[in-house]
């Protein structure tokens, strides 16, 4: 999967859970809580579709640290080149 | 013979558009099996049946706007015969709707019965134009038919639909808060309290929790705030429950409504039930459900007609505090601000520590500063035991 392909299925599971949202416009260096509006449980949920369309359990504690959307494509990367 | 009515949707909603039925007649239905699909202002609402039996007859079409305490079906008991039932229903129809109505809390006027369809004989549609109807929410009722015997066709429907003017949900919703909070303001003589409250022990709580745990088991800290409220209400319990005609009525059990921010604008507040039995993980689980669930448009009935005390929360987006509006006929609600890392002294020392606001907004009617201070404190004091507020009780 190119990096393209795995930052497009990431914003697909953002837009399941704010759907109101132009994946496209999204910037993916700036913060996404500054973006899009995410409360806990839709941070939460997010992260439930990114497990499983990816397989990528992110560990709360690093879930705390992933603030943009590169942030997320780089850690779903470096764990499925891993896996 | 059960009269099955329109089962009250919270106190600001006092008639719902049935959008779809979910069963027939002769079908065998459970008490808690969902029936019926009906719109309100603020969503489509899942309606739940409270009694056993069979379904003998549907008394209303979907299009129909129905006050609530209209009775949409009529169903079997165990043991009764179709004929038993069908001299009742007639009796039914016939009787002032005033005298059928039992429950103060679900009536139903002379006035409003005459306006629903139970009088009124089926209208001729075709079964594609009543779906279509329901979807585009234009009562089947109120279209002339240009089929065969003046049936209501699917071209019909869509012409009727394309005439009205288009329904603006979100203003709709916001008609519907203003009245119940312009309803609040107006009756309700509130009072407010506030206390920070170090949430040290609770973060590490969930830190600890949450360490080696997948995301779809993964616990937040709304359902520890909320447990905190559920069991401080159970030792100060005129902050749970209802003020109706003149008097307060304790609440049946500790239901917590939840304020949910709907995409878009507006919220709803349905409840978690009986708060205090749960575990975190259930309680989690439930609020997760029913957050979702808001915001997909799929509430039940019950959910939103029923909550004794209501928690709002402004979560991580939020600001440090709220002074939250009661949600009448409800005596209370509590709000939490977000959680901020603030200078927190402890053993002499200054040290940084999360820490939340909590308000209280309660009905001076029925509760004073000083019990309320008592609540508030009950529930810093609760939030400093996390691993207990994580178990049932029984």
């Amino acid at each position: 999967m190119t990096r393209e392909e795995l930052s497009a299925r990431i914003r697909a599971c953002l837009g399941r859970i704010a759907p109101e949202v132009d994946l496209d416009a999204l910037k993916p260096a700036a913060r996404l809580r500054d973006q899009v509006d995410l409360d806990s449980v839709d941070w939460l949920n997010f992260l439930v579709a990114v497990h499983a369309d990816l397989g990528v359990d992110i560990p709360d504690a690093e879930a705390a640290r992933l603030a943009t959307l590169d942030q997320v494509v780089d850690y779903c990367t470096a764990r499925l080149g891993t896996a | 013979m059960i009269a099955f009515r329109l089962p009250s949707l919270g106190a600001d909603m006092d008639k719902g558009t049935l959008l779809e039925w979910l069963i027939h007649p002769g079908d065998t239905v459970k008490k808690g099996d969902v029936i019926a699909v009906v719109d309100t202002t603020k969503a489509a609402i899942d309606v739940e049946c409270w009694h056993d039996g069979t379904v003998e007859e549907l008394l209303v079409e979907p299009g129909a706007e129905l006050p609530v305490g209209t009775v949409m079906a009529v169903l079997r008991e165990a043991g009764e015969t179709s004929e038993q039932v069908r001299a009742q229903i007639d009796a039914l129809r016939t009787a002032p709707a005033s005298a059928a109505a039992p429950s103060a809390t679900a009536p139903v006027t002379a006035a409003a019965a005459a306006r629903t369809p139970l009088a009124a004989g089926r209208v001729a549609a075709s079964p594609a134009a009543r779906k279509r109807a329901a979807e585009l929410r234009v009562a089947v009722e109120a279209i002339a038919g240009t089929g065969p015997g003046g049936a209501v066709t699917l071209a019909d429907v869509e012409a009727a639909a394309a005439r009205a003017a288009p329904v603006n949900r979100g203003e709709a919703m916001r008609q519907t808060i203003a009245a119940a909070m312009a309803r609040s303001k107006r009756e309700i003589p509130h009072y407010y309290l506030a206390e920070d409250i170090p949430l040290a022990l609770a973060t590490a709580y969930l830190a600890e929790c949450n360490a080696g745990r997948s995301v779809t088991e993964r616990l937040l800290l709304a359902p520890l705030l909320v447990q905190a409220v559920a069991r401080a209400v159970q030792r100060y319990p005129e902050f749970n429950g209802f003020f109706r005609d003149g008097a307060f009525v304790p609440g049946p059990g500790v239901h917590c409504g939840v304020a949910i921010a709907l995409r878009g604008g507006g919220l709803v507040a349905p409840a978690l039930h009986d708060v205090p039995s749960r575990d975190i993980a259930t309680l989690n689980r439930e609020l997760l459900d029913l957050v979702q669930r808001a915001r997909a448009g799929s509430l039940k009935a019950s959910e939103l007609a029923d909550p004794t005390i209501t928690v709002t929360s402004l979560g991580e987006q939020g600001v440090r505090s709220v002074f939250p509006i009661i949600y009448p006929p409800q005596v209370a609600i509590v709000g939490f601000g977000r959680v901020v890392e603030r200078p927190w002294i402890v053993d002499g020392a200054v040290r940084p520590a999360p820490v939340v606001t909590a308000s209280l907004g309660a009905d001076h009617r029925v509760s004073d500063g000083h019990r309320g201070a008592l609540l508030l404190a009950a529930v810093r004091d609760l939030l400093q035991r996390p691993d207990e507020l994580a178990k049932a009780t029984p």
